[in-house]
């Protein structure tokens, strides 16, 4: 098929900044590691509390100032508050005790769907002192605006 | 200047859908202008009506009944235009199909108005609505097969009649969305009559949840593709008729559009990115499907401004952007889906930042989403329908558009644009602060980044209330043009091809090639990843009306 000059240089251009795009996410990924939470890990959705580690969710110090929350999400709230000292290493794993929730602390890259059924991990190091908000950003209810949880950095 | 109209009967078929769209545009629009003051705090809903009532109201509506009637309609009136007189039997289809949709939109509507249904408009097992509701979408989805049946028919029907011809550009495009649009609903189809409708009775006490959005993501982005394709529609046949220019090329439009079909279904899983129980290599992969669809866009764009630069140049335009000064500007059924274009640019380099894998993270359910699809799908489609109805509907009734009208309606196009660039601007920038999306008022007790999200909301419900005063407009424009327009001929502006075009290649319209090459596709893209949902599956969920 035949195509106008200027027309060819377009595509042309736009297959390059396409091939340019892709290898950017795809190096990211796979030399970098920075993968979109996907954990592969399954629970029963309705024996969540009985579970390990959700039977006993919180805080648990794992390392030199690295931590394990468990955290478990149901309408409309996500558990304790969390205390951890600054430059922290957190890694939260977290399940739903019933509908789809979000999980997202604003100002940070941490954003996930817990998905009833499954597991979901992510990790984030609190190198600055504050108070941190947990947010559910999927709706789950009429409560859902009100599903908050907190972590102090100190 | 053309004189005929098309079929009365079938200008009939195409009135009795966009009168329902139209309906739908108001009341979607009224939930949509008290859903802006309720979430920047300036009114509580009175009478128990709930935020996420309103809000499943206003998805359904707009994005679901609204489009699909529309779009419906319009290509029943270009595939009577394009291709003669309906027969019989597509012309029963269509109108069998209205009658299914419209049964399920009311049972849909109900379900919603009470209170039955708040799961919004995706709705997201294991929430769990009336199973009226799941019925009520269904016959919805059935509805349109049986619409698109009938274009298919009357498609076939012209090619017999015309064999070895190139069937025009408009039908092709027809059947083009409508095999998407099929394709597309056979997966949201899947989930809701073999999941949700059974689970929802009662007679299985548990769904799989993975399953059920995945195959709801599976529909859920070439949704988008069924939305915008007719819009293609418009800016590849229809606005170079009325600039008066030509198509520039009848092989590139067809190449866009098979392209488009091919693209926008293997790639769900970019709207999963942030789940588990997807393993991170498939997401990569449709991520990488995702992108092709930048080929076909950047395609159409060129075509597009082609059109515009060659028709200017013919009526004597000089120098390097002379041609921008020949366009039609005061033109309504130009200037409103132009500015559609025009706004797809920015809404499109949005779609690239959200399907790319890392930088999901920083806006996946945030405003900045809402903000997206409010370029996309409100103001590109929206946009580019208004400006189809300007003409459509006169040509239909057999009224004209008045230098009046046509005033009013430029007026509506910069109402609406002005109340999008307000709206859409203050959701995107409050989405990157990490504002969460479909929620009512909030300040998480006075958190103080939250109490810093609601200047934007403030902005955002000032936007929408230009958008909702626009909306008024268009409502007395689109029953002006029904009912009260000076009677005349309105005409039916189809595009023709450019003298110098090469000749369309056969092989574009071998329906069974592209059929299997998307099949083909969507296989490679899904398989594994389903078979794996489904095998390792965790036990399923019960439901929960938490609303």
């Amino acid at each position: 098929m035949h195509m106008h000059k200027y027309e060819k240089i377009w595509l042309v251009f736009g297959g390059i900044t396409l091939i340019v795009f892709l290898s950017v996410i795809g190096v990211s990924a796979f030399a970098m590691g920075h993968h979109p939470p996907s954990d592969m890990t399954t629970i029963d959705p309705e024996k969540v509390k009985e579970t390990a580690p959700f039977d006993d969710p919180g805080l648990k110090k794992i390392g030199d100032n690295e931590y394990e929350a468990v955290m478990v999400a149901q309408a409309f709230m996500f558990g304790e508050p969390l205390e951890v000292p600054k430059g922290a290493t957190v890694h939260f794993k977290v399940t739903s005790a019933d509908v789809v929730h979000g999980f997202s602390i604003p100002g940070t890259n941490v954003n996930m769907m817990i998905t009833p059924g499954h597991i979901n991990t992510i990790t984030h190091k609190f190198d600055e002192a504050g108070e941190f908000l947990i947010i559910c950003n999927e709706y789950c209810g009429v409560g859902h605006q009100a599903m908050s949880g907190k972590i102090e950095v100190n | 200047m053309e004189t005929t109209l098309i079929n009365r009967k079938d200008a009939k078929l195409s009135l009795a859908h966009l009168y329902v769209g139209f309906i739908a545009v108001l009341l979607g629009g009224i939930a949509g202008l008290l859903q802006t003051f309720v979430r920047s705090g300036a009114i509580t809903l009175p009478a128990g009506i709930g935020y996420y009532q309103l809000l499943t109201a206003h998805g359904v509506l707009l994005a679901l009944v609204f489009t699909t009637y529309f779009i419906i309609g319009f290509l029943y009136s270009g595939i009577s235009k394009t291709t003669g007189t309906l027969a019989e039997g597509p012309r029963k289809l269509g109108w069998a199909g209205y009658y299914v949709m419209t049964t399920g939109t009311v049972i849909t509507t109900i379900m919603i108005l009470t209170n039955d249904a708040s799961v919004l408009y995706t709705f997201y097992a294991p929430l769990q609505a009336s199973p009226w509701f799941y019925i009520g979408l269904a016959l919805v989805v059935i509805g349109s097969w049986i619409s698109g049946a009938g274009m298919f028919r009357q498609y076939r029907n012209w090619k017999k009649a015309n064999p070895g011809q190139l069937s025009p550009l408009f039908s092709f495009m027809a059947v083009m969305t409508m095999l998407l649009w099929l394709i597309a609903t056979l997966g949201v189809a899947a989930t809701v009559v073999l999941q949700l409708i059974p689970w929802s009775f009662g007679w299985v006490d548990t769904i799989n949840v993975l399953l059920s959005r995945t195959l709801f993501w599976y529909f859920g982005h070439p949704l988008v593709y069924f939305w915008l394709l007719p819009a293609y529609i418009c800016w590849y046949v229809i606005i170079p008729k009325i600039i008066g220019g030509k198509i520039f090329s009848d092989s590139l439009a067809r190449l866009s559009f098979v392209l488009f079909l091919l693209f926008s279904i293997p790639v769900g899983f970019h709207h999963q990115l942030l789940e588990s129980g997807v393993s991170h290599t498939w997401k990569f992969i449709q991520v990488t499907l995702t992108f092709m669809v930048i080929v076909p866009s950047l395609m159409t764009a060129f075509s597009l401004f082609a059109t515009f630069e060659l028709s200017g140049r013919q009526k004597g335009a000089r120098g390097l952007f002379g041609w921008v000064k020949k366009l039609p500007w005061k033109d309504a059924r130009f200037f409103a889906p132009f500015m559609g274009m025009l706004i797809f640019i920015p809404a499109g380099a949005g779609g690239i930042i959200n399907a790319s894998n890392q930088l999901n993270q920083v806006i996946h359910n945030t405003l900045w989403v809402t903000g997206h699809f409010h370029l996309t799908v409100a103001t590109s489609v929206a946009l580019t329908f208004f400006g189809i109805a300007y003409w459509l509907i006169p040509h239909l009734t057999g009224r004209t558009l008045t230098k009046k009208i046509n005033l009013l309606a430029n007026i509506q196009t910069i109402i609406w644009v002005v109340g999008m660039a307000m709206m859409s601007g203050a959701m995107h920038t409050v989405g990157l602060l990490g504002a969460p999306r479909r929620t009512a008022y909030t300040t998480y007790g006075d958190y103080p980044d939250a109490l810093g999200w609601i200047p934007y909301e403030v902005a955002m419900a000032v936007g929408g209330s230009f958008l909702f005063i626009g909306i008024l407009v268009l409502i007395y424009i689109v029953v002006h043009l029904s009912f009260f327009a000076p009677k005349g001929v309105e005409a039916y502006p189809i595009g023709e091809v450019a003298d110098q075009a090469e000749r369309t290649p056969t092989i574009l319209e071998n329906w069974k090639l592209w059929i299997g090459v998307c099949i083909a596709l969507i296989l490679f893209a899904y398989t594994i990843p389903i078979m794996e949902i489904i095998e390792n599956a965790p036990p399923g969920s019960p439901g929960f009306r938490l609303w």
